[in-house]
């Protein structure tokens, strides 16, 4: 029992990231009519603003420090941050400390910035083009994106630690009346989760409840009608691109502390995020949210060990089975409309 | 020139089969002339080509087609562990297995359309990757890949005694000899193991400009370009794409069987996705229901991989050393990002550019290009783009 | 039209082999070169330094292009000559290799065994390399050695730690200087004993597939062989990137020690996820739990940042080394790059002086000769101490490090420290130990 709530929590740790994802993944899709293979990109895009906003924190001035010696022998050059001669070392460590949370701030007008950019210099004229050539065109970007990344910042991961706040876990199953240890969950997933479903609901929000967002889901059901009313649809798109965008940087921001990110951490990601999308259903929000935390949930009691002894290598080939099982028995996905997509 | 060929199949077959035997002595001057990438084009060449049948004639994109080719390497090895080093049984044997595994794959993946479809074939195919990796150890070897071992049965073939692998051969004619000739200070390889895969790849060639022109060829494209109204006249559209795609698949595994006849090695990522989707980038980059697009689309890429990243600061100085000193260094600095291990980024680069500048593919590039040279007005090139699908 | 030529042996041999053989075309049988595949005729001669440059290990492969070049340089005599000043052969006369001057080529494995093959036949067939080496992982490493048997050239394996490059996959024509599975359990066993004594309850987490297989095996046969005892053993899939599911039943299972059997970007975000949850800080059966980490890479310990802190792991190399040969390549790798070597720097650099050495002393390039006077070569000054290439499997056999990760790194290098220097006695095992057993040399193959 405990070893079930366990992995449930686990597996819904693990979903909100495929969530976030594939929501805009399906955003994109949903109001552009685009598959965007560089969405995973745009994920990996946001995890190193965090490392770029660590790495211009920790920008020194060198102090040679005659008492200690490098591996040359030569007198160590001390790399002080100017952040720490600026405060003072206490305030100048915290601020350090707090970069990842501090790089939502930089990740937002980044990835809004690099969404419209993408849109109006390459997407915009991939409209009317068949999904191959856009497949290919994103994937295409993608590749180039992640080689820039790779030239500056190497190829091995770089640790964006969580503040030290939120080290360690906690012990859930003291709080439900079972023994110690045997519920533990780390505090910045935990963060991660909350983080997740909040950024969901606004989005949900933002289309159900606002004009705008009304005027979008109308242009996503009949684009040509909602133009036909006079209404400018496509600088919606635009800016529906770059919220989506912005969603999958901050994705990467907050999952920085969780895995260590690389420049290929999109690619990872990429084809997982189109299962989650397709199983949901294609077009449709709620389906992408839903699978992303039902294959989650799924993987997280495949890697169980009782599980596995019973079915040896299912952890390996959860999500596909799943994936097959469910577009078997519900043709268009758990919530797909009829028609998108299908030809 | 391109353009004549579309009246008249026998010149192309002719003028495809010449390029194709002429290989060695075409790519030699590109510092491609060696056995092995000649045989990755013949091989990969005949991939696309297959998963072109797929593709460009019904629409249906499969995102899992390396698995066909993996379980063709597989099939193929094993029969040079078990039975003998002769190449035509183990490419029976992978054409056979290929064409179950599409068969039991196609069936079920072809109940659904559009990117489901592609969804399915992918869920499939990583499938077989991942347990090929990791569970299935036994049989594919995992990690290390399915290799010959000295005390292998081999019952066909007479007991090796020599401390050494044997190689593959057909009827005795050993698939990595080679005669060398020097021409032009350029050193010419004629490879067995190229000129059988060059054989095998023309032969897929004349299946596939077969299948274009038969009936069986346009039902595939009347599947691709309106479906619905297909079934509305009664005909089921089913049987037709499912021997498209088995028949897909068999080109796969024979190119898989063909990969370890030259190499008798099965490794287990040439299942993994981005292997199905480098056939797919292949056949978009040469043409989408082309016939030669795929082939040129595969051996673009292939010289990318085995050409450009091979390119260091050393090969590059030595290209540039006739510049002023400050000159060279500046240009080897920046073509520094783009050769050797950023190989990546070039290929990424042409990707974008073909796609943006030539929807129709390479082969849309070459028909300009030609086109051009032979003095035509550029107008008609209005009317020979994308809409048009180009043969 | 000048020469015709045969390359390959086999040809006449499988004819008379299968019995319904065609008869050869008589221009293949040409033998105006019965020498060894690809013998250097010119003033130079070509090594093919095969290593990963795109992919997870690119940051580890352009380490060990590094110290090719550095040890290309020594060899023909440039810069300050690094270890060749302290290696105990001293054939080596800084006049490239037998009087002909170095080159190379180089390669990208991308660290498939498929892309890794075709790099290296480019570099046999195309640019004619005498001797292929690299590589930055087991399956890589024992792909390209089975190439480079048949095709008849010298293959010097790089960085790969899988009991099997040098057990049932060993092969005449290859050679290995890295350590492997069972040199890390029997170095780190001992340690692990005097630390946290010998009643322990280990559960590992292992990479699902060949090489996590034979290090899991390696290291709970050694520490078994302590007392502890293994709880329990689970297999990941190689690409997991979330390891949480797999740590979070790890404190609940009784276990008092976790054993992370993954490399690279497994390792760091098995480790990343084992110290989020907090494992360290918990006290199970009256014991601290503790991770370890069995094989160690610096550049891949970076990754997992302040998470390695005091963590036990074992490494072929480490650049605080104090002898005079580790001295002098981290001086002049120093002096070049402007920071320390890694192992992978260290072992490949190793492996090139190694090759060209054989060569002086066999006085050829022939991989038969080369293979001769490897075998049971044994040699100092190289960093590691006495070392030898044993005969019987091509496996180095020289001291093995114990590390654990520094608690106050004075510099972004200094990531690990040396805790001891396991003597060699100590991780040596028969060459037909179980765990390596099922394969065969075969004879050296010269290619022609």
């Amino acid at each position: 029992m405990d070893a079930i709530l366990l992995q449930i929590l686990n597996g819904l740790d693990k979903g909100s990231a495929y969530a976030l994802i594939a929501m805009g993944l399906t955003l994109i899709f949903g109001t552009l009519g685009v598959v965007n293979f560089a969405h995973g990109a745009l994920f990996m895009i946001g995890a190193f603003c965090a490392v770029t906003l660590q790495k211009m924190l920790n920008l020194y001035s060198v102090v040679i420090d005659p008492e200690k010696t490098d591996f040359l022998g030569n007198p160590l050059k001390v790399k002080v941050p100017y952040v720490e001669s600026w405060f003072g070392e206490a305030t100048g460590q915290m601020i350090i400390n707090w970069s990842v949370p501090l790089a939502i701030l930089l990740a937002i007008p980044v990835m809004l910035a690099v969404g419209y950019i993408m849109e109006r210099g390459l997407i915009k004229h991939f409209y009317k083009r068949p999904h191959a050539d856009q497949i290919l065109v994103t994937f295409g970007l993608a590749i180039v994106l992640q080689e820039i990344v790779k030239a500056f910042f190497g190829a091995n991961p770089i640790p964006t630690p969580a503040p030290d706040l939120f080290k360690g876990s906690f012990d859930f199953g003291l709080l439900i009346g079972f023994a110690e240890n045997t519920i533990i969950y780390p505090y910045w997933r935990l963060i991660y989760f909350v983080f997740s479903t909040a950024i969901i609901a606004m989005v949900f929000s933002f289309l159900q409840f606002t004009t705008f967002g009304m005027v979008v889901r109308a242009g996503m059901a009949d684009r040509e009608t909602v133009g036909l009313l006079g209404i400018n649809i496509d600088r919606r798109f635009t800016l529906m691109f770059g919220i989506a965008a912005a969603v999958a940087g901050l994705a990467g921001v907050m999952y920085t502390p969780i895995n260590p990110p690389n420049y290929h951490m999109g690619m990872d990601f990429l084809v997982l995020s189109f299962v989650v999308v397709v199983v949901g259903g294609m077009g449709s929000l709620p389906g992408a949210v839903l699978a992303g935390f039902l294959l989650g949930v799924l993987e997280s009691f495949a890697s169980m060990n009782e599980v596995k002894s019973l079915l040896p290598g299912i952890d390996q080939i959860i999500i596909y089975l799943v994936a097959i099982a469910i577009l078997l028995t519900r043709p268009r996905g758990l919530m797909g409309r009829a028609g998108v997509m299908e030809e | 020139m391109l353009d004549k060929f579309k009246n008249n199949d026998n010149a192309l077959m002719v003028f495809f089969t010449i390029m194709v035997l002429a290989g060695p002595i075409i790519l030699a001057p590109f510092g491609a002339g060696y056995p092995d990438l000649l045989q990755r084009f013949a091989i990969f060449g005949l991939f696309a080509i297959g998963f072109n049948i797929l593709f460009g004639l019904t629409g249906y994109l499969s995102f899992g087609h390396a698995a066909f080719l993996g379980v063709g390497s597989y099939a193929a090895v094993w029969m040079f562990k078990l039975l003998t080093m002769n190449v035509i049984p183990a490419l029976l044997l992978a054409t056979v297995v290929s064409g179950v595994f599409a068969l039991l794959i196609g069936y079920i993946s072809l109940r659904r359309s559009g990117i489901y479809f592609s969804i399915l074939t992918l869920a499939f195919a990583q499938m077989s990757y991942n347990l090929a990796y990791s569970v299935l150890t036994p049989i594919t070897n995992g990690e290390t890949g399915l290799q010959l071992s000295l005390d292998d049965p081999r019952i066909l073939d007479a007991a090796n005694s020599s401390g050494s692998l044997p190689s593959t051969n057909l009827f005795g004619l050993s698939m990595n000899s080679t005669a060398k000739m020097e021409l032009l200070g350029m050193t010419l390889q004629f490879n067995v193991g190229f000129y059988f895969c060059a054989l095998v790849l023309i032969l897929g060639f004349y299946l596939a400009l077969r299948i274009f022109r038969s009936p069986f060829g346009l039902m595939l494209r009347a599947v691709k370009t309106n479906q619905t109204r297909m079934s509305y006249t009664g005909l089921n559209s089913r049987p037709y794409t499912l021997a498209a795609f088995v028949i897909s698949g068999m080109y796969a595994g024979v190119a898989g069987g063909l990969m370890a006849i030259t190499d008798p090695l099965a490794g287990a990522e040439r299942m993994q996705w981005t292997a199905s989707g480098e056939v797919v980038l292949m056949t978009i980059l040469g043409g989408v229901g082309t016939l030669l697009g795929p082939v040129l689309g595969a051996g673009f890429i292939k010289y990318f991989e085995n050409i450009f990243s091979k390119i260091n600061d050393n090969v590059l100085h030595a290209w540039f050393g006739f510049l002023p000193d400050g000159l060279e260094d500046a240009v080897v600095s920046v073509l520094h990002f783009f050769v050797g291990k950023g190989w990546h980024l070039t290929l990424g680069i042409v990707f974008m550019l073909v796609v943006i500048f030539l929807p129709g593919g390479l082969i849309e590039g070459a028909n300009r290009i030609l086109r051009r040279l032979s003095g035509q007005k550029t107008g008609s090139s209005a009317t020979d783009g994308p809409k048009q699908p180009a043969e | 039209m000048s020469k015709i030529i045969k390359t390959r042996r086999e040809v006449l041999k499988t004819a008379a082999v299968v019995g319904a053989g065609l008869s050869m075309p008589t221009f293949f049988a040409s033998s105006a070169f019965a020498g060894y595949r690809n013998e250097p005729m010119g003033g130079s001669v070509t090594l093919g330094f095969n290593v990963p440059q795109t992919g997870p290990y690119a940051d580890e492969g352009a380490d060990e292009l590094r110290a090719y070049m550095l040890a290309v340089e020594h060899l023909n005599g440039g810069g300050d000559g690094g270890m060749m000043n302290t290696f105990s052969s001293k054939a080596l006369k800084g006049n490239g290799i037998l009087g002909k001057k170095v080159e190379y080529v180089t390669g990208d494995t991308q660290t498939k065994s498929d892309a890794a093959r075709a790099s290296a036949k480019s570099m046999i067939e195309k640019d004619g390399a005498v001797m292929i080496t690299g590589g930055s992982s087991s399956g890589v490493a024992v792909a390209v050695q089975g190439l480079c048997q048949e095709a008849g050239v010298i293959f010097m394996a790089g960085l790969t730690h899988s009991n099997d490059t040098t057990g049932k996959d060993r092969k005449a024509n290859g050679f290995r200087h890295f350590f492997n599975g069972y040199m890390s359990g029997a170095a780190l066993a001992p340690v692990l004993e005097k630390m946290y004594g010998s009643d322990r309850r280990a559960y590992h987490l292992t990479a699902d597939y060949n090489w996590g297989w034979t290090q899991q095996e390696s290291i709970a046969a050694a520490t078994e062989a302590k007392g502890w005892e293994t709880v329990n053993n689970v297999t990941t899939p190689l690409t997991t990137t979330d390891f949480s599911s797999y740590v979070a039943p790890v404190l609940n299972s009784g276990a008092d020690v976790l054993v992370l059997n993954h490399y690279g970007g497994n390792m760091i975000n098995s480790l990343t996820s084992a110290v989020q949850f907090g494992l360290r800080d918990k006290v199970v059966n009256g014991k601290n739990f503790e991770i370890v980490v069995p094989l160690y890479s610096r550049l891949m310990a970076r990754g997992a940042g302040e998470n390695v802190k005091g963590i036990f792991g074992s490494t072929n190399w480490h650049w605080s080394l104090s002898d005079a040969g580790s001295k002098a390549f981290v001086k002049s790798f120093g002096e070049k790059y402007g920071f320390p070597p890694s192992q992978a720097a260290h072992t490949v650099y190793c492996q090139a002086l190694l090759y060209a050495d054989a060569c002086e002393r066999a006085g050829t390039f022939n991989p038969c000769g080369v293979v001769e006077a490897l075998e049971g070569f044994k040699f100092d000054g190289l960093g590691n101490g006495p070392t030898e290439y044993r005969a019987e499997d091509h496996q180095c056999f020289k001291d093995v490090l114990v590390v654990k990760g520094k608690e106050n790194p004075s510099s972004e290098f200094d990531v690990l420290e040396i805790v001891e220097v396991t003597p060699r006695a100590q991780v040596e095992y028969a060459p037909d130990h179980p765990m390596f057993s099922g394969g065969a040399l075969g004879t050296c193959n010269p290619g022609a």
